[in-house]
């Protein structure tokens, strides 16, 4: 066990701490994500409150590919936790096979991403065109980039980055990811009514 | 023993890396880390402080060919007199590198990473990898600002406050700003988070949260800030980034017009939103610039007179106060842009607010000075002169949180010359106190004492020549910003005030020289000390001088409250928080009768 794996894991907390240094950590990190998205859902209700005109979101963005990605991102946050499950339960197989599911579900959100933008695209429609078009690719781009970063976790852990870790260190990591990808779920969850259906 | 501490036995005995690339430059070593943030940002505060110098010669002598220097910066200084817009670039470069990359590096990386895991009793930071990953993005975000100069058109120029629309229109180093900027934040992130864990989880036994120095709690409090507040800063800088390189309209109101031509953007944003989001950062990071420096003075102070702080509790609630109230202060930045008498009473009042617990926390440094047997040692000096220096800092600040007396204030040298009483005098001060007082930690010898007087008081001299005239010279009205300020008629009779805060900068500059060279002189040739030379109460003090890998001999024990000096009925006039037998007890005093 290397210094710093023992280190992370609150080795000299006196009475003894129910968290992990890095759950107590992702919880930080969280809150700070929450304040940088917060921060910029204040932004977009200011700009849209102060507009003289504001189309409404279903009639020029494509509802019926939200609602599916919608779908799939909460299909992967569940495949998400039973990864977690299978993890806890020390089930090395089950726990590649969920990842790996989570890992695909968001490919899929991703690629259904790139159809919508590409549309817009099609039709001249970009950041520049109007506020409304800025705030849509600014929001969900910065969402995109999240789920980006999900994937990239997913993948060293698939492909063996955290080999040879103590277990519950193990656990308690994917129980992090697992997390961080809700938080992922939960803006967009927060971003699909606020710029498709109001 | 238990599992637990065995472990712990163990990883004392597991020797530190051994390469000098390992243990020196990409070190996990939070004390190499620490001492790796210092010199970085004393180095960029000395720059920021040269840009500013170059400025004062403008300012002082307007139209003046600069000697020297001016032949050396030919292309931003025809002539040897400076463009204006080289001055704009100066000015903005200078406020976001001392700001940014100096006081908050240097109070929260440098003291913050040495001294908070050595005050808690941990071999360590939580997160050592994630530790040094905060100092090299910070490095990073640093070189890409500074970088910037070397742009055709230079650096950023829309002041260190980065207002749009003039920003979103400005020339590319605006680019690299918020670029840099964005390291910076996610530097200051990854720091916050370490800070706040290690806290929680890593104190030695005993160390419960009533047992922590007052600057652990300041550091807790700031990192929490620095969590919470940089956020929304770094979504601004998003949004202006997509303004600047998308071509989107998130600050550009509609029919905007520049150079006499209408601009080709959408419209429809908001100019103020930028206001709005970049206050909601910089109001907190104010306090992330004085909080570590009020835990620095409260460690020394305590030292210093030999008792204990007076008011502990109420200080650190007042820190906890503080910080809570900082998130919603930002508007009194904004009186002026028309926000409405609605929004002016809300900001008025919660910065009413929030300047009582500032004055709790002075107050109780004040009384902590009372009946003291004061030791007036160098670190002592300049803890000192904090605190009138941060009491003008704060009382000035009244007038600017009252829209009515803002009205005439705002934007002018009155500001400015508030603002830095808070942070140079004041905030600068402390820190200089904090490098006296635990140099002996870090290298193992003392500071020479005659040259930190010297430092101090030519330093303390030339600091308020500055920045004294500067509230004068505001009052008077004249606006900051201003290139050539004896254009303004009403500038002219007060010209005289910028001369004397000129020749004052110059004079503070040349009375670095004693520190520098101290600095570096004694880490090789200063007076060898033993492991508590101050003859301190907190945990940093069980540790050798300096600390190994590992920092403590043994896992340390704490048994009281961090100040115990001058503890009625024992002998010496300190018991360290790690004494396990609270010190001998004093000998029975003679009679009075026998000394007479």
């Amino acid at each position: 066990m290397s210094a710093e794996a023992a280190l992370t894991h609150g080795v000299y907390e006196p009475g003894a701490p129910e968290a992990t240094n890095g759950k107590l950590a992702m919880w930080l990190f969280l809150a700070s994500e929450i304040m940088l998205f917060g921060a910029l859902f204040s932004s977009y209700i200011i700009l849209r409150d102060a507009a003289p005109f504001w189309p409404k979101g279903w009639e020029v963005l494509n509802v019926p590919l939200a609602t599916l990605n919608t779908v799939v991102l909460i299909t992967s946050s569940m495949t998400m936790v039973l990864a977690y499950a299978a993890a806890q339960k020390g089930d090395e197989r089950r726990l590649n096979g969920f990842l790996w599911a989570t890992f695909l579900l968001a490919c899929c959100f991703l690629v259904i991403k790139a159809f919508e933008y590409g549309s817009k695209f099609q039709h001249h429609h970009f950041p520049s065109t109007s506020v409304f078009y800025a705030v849509y690719f600014t929001l969900t781009g910065l969402h995109g980039f999240h789920v980006i970063g999900g994937m990239a976790v997913m993948l060293f852990i698939l492909l063996g980055g955290q080999k040879g870790i103590p277990r519950p260190l193990f656990v308690s990591r994917i129980e992090c990811l697992g997390l961080y990808w809700h938080f992922v779920d939960l803006v967009w969850i927060f971003l699909f009514p606020s710029l498709y259906l109001l | 023993m238990s599992d637990k501490e065995k472990h712990h036995v163990a990883q004392q005995h597991h020797h530190g890396p051994q390469g000098f690339i390992e243990k020196y430059v990409f070190s996990l070593d939070h004390k190499v880390i620490g001492l790796q943030y210092m010199i970085t940002s004393l180095v960029f505060l000395l720059f920021g402080f040269s840009l500013i110098m170059l400025l004062r010669w403008q300012l002082a002598w307007p139209g003046r060919p600069m000697p020297l220097i001016g032949h050396l910066l030919k292309s931003s200084m025809p002539g040897g007199v400076m463009t204006p817009d080289f001055y704009l670039q100066l000015g903005a470069m200078h406020g976001t590198i001392m700001v940014f990359l100096g006081v908050v590096p240097l109070g929260v990386g440098a003291f913050g990473n040495y001294v908070l895991p050595l005050q808690i009793g941990a071999p360590d930071m939580a997160f050592p990898r994630m530790n040094m990953m905060s100092y090299w993005t910070f490095l990073v975000g640093g070189l890409v600002m500074l970088g910037s100069f070397l742009l055709p058109e230079g650096a950023a120029n829309s002041g260190w406050t980065s207002y749009a629309p003039l920003s979103v229109q400005a020339t590319a180093g605006q680019t690299l700003w918020l670029i840099g900027m964005v390291f910076l934040i996610t530097s200051s992130l990854l720091g916050s988070i370490n800070f706040i864990v290690t806290t929680i989880q890593m104190r030695a036994k005993g160390l419960s949260f009533f047992r922590l120095p007052v600057f652990v709690w300041a550091q807790f409090v700031t990192a929490v800030l620095l969590l919470l507040a940089f956020p929304p800063l770094e979504a601004a800088a998003v949004l202006q980034l997509m303004d600047r390189l998308a071509g989107t309209s998130f600050f550009l109101p509609t029919g905007l017009a520049a150079f006499g031509q209408p601009m080709a953007v959408s419209g429809g944003g908001q100019p103020l939103l930028w206001q709005h989001l970049f206050w909601f950062l910089a109001h907190p990071e104010v306090y992330v610039l004085v909080l570590p420096a009020i835990g620095i003075i409260g460690e020394i102070i305590a030292n210093n007179t030999r008792k204990p702080l007076f008011g502990y509790r109420a200080m650190v609630g007042s820190m906890i106060f503080l910080g809570a109230m900082s998130f919603i202060v930002w508007a009194h930045h904004m009186f002026l842009t028309g926000m409405g008498p609605v929004m002016n009473a809300f900001f008025t009042t919660t910065t009413m607010i929030i300047s009582i617990p500032s004055v709790v926390i002075l107050t109780t440094y004040l009384i902590s000075l009372w009946g003291g047997s004061i030791r007036f040692t160098t670190p002592m000096l300049f803890a000192l002169a904090f605190l009138p220096m941060f009491g003008i800092g704060g009382l000035t600040g009244l007038p600017l949180g009252l829209p009515a007396t803002d009205i005439h204030l705002h934007d002018t040298y009155y500001v400015i010359g508030h603002f830095h009483y808070v942070v140079a005098p004041g905030t600068i001060m402390a820190l200089f106190a904090g490098i006296y007082y635990w140099f002996p930690k870090m290298f193992g010898r003392r500071m020479d004492d005659r040259l930190g007087k010297l430092h101090f008081w030519t330093s303390a001299t030339f600091l308020n020549g500055v920045f004294f005239p500067m509230l004068l010279y505001g009052v008077a009205g004249v606006q900051r910003r201003l290139y050539d300020p004896t254009g303004y008629a009403h500038a002219v009779p007060v010209q005289p005030l910028n001369v004397i805060m000129t020749v004052s900068a110059y004079c503070l500059a040349v009375s670095q020289i004693p520190f520098i060279y101290n600095f570096f002189n004694s880490i090789w040739n200063g007076e060898k000390v033993s492991r508590n030379p101050w003859q301190a109460t907190t945990l940093e003090w069980a540790a050798p001088s300096p600390p190994p890998h590992g920092n403590f001999d043994s896992p340390p024990r704490v048994y009281r409250g961090p100040y115990e000096y001058s503890v009625p009925g024992v002998k010496s006039d300190f018991v360290p928080q790690f004494s396990e037998d609270g010190g001998e007890p004093e000998e029975p005093r003679r009679k009075m009768a026998s000394l007479a």
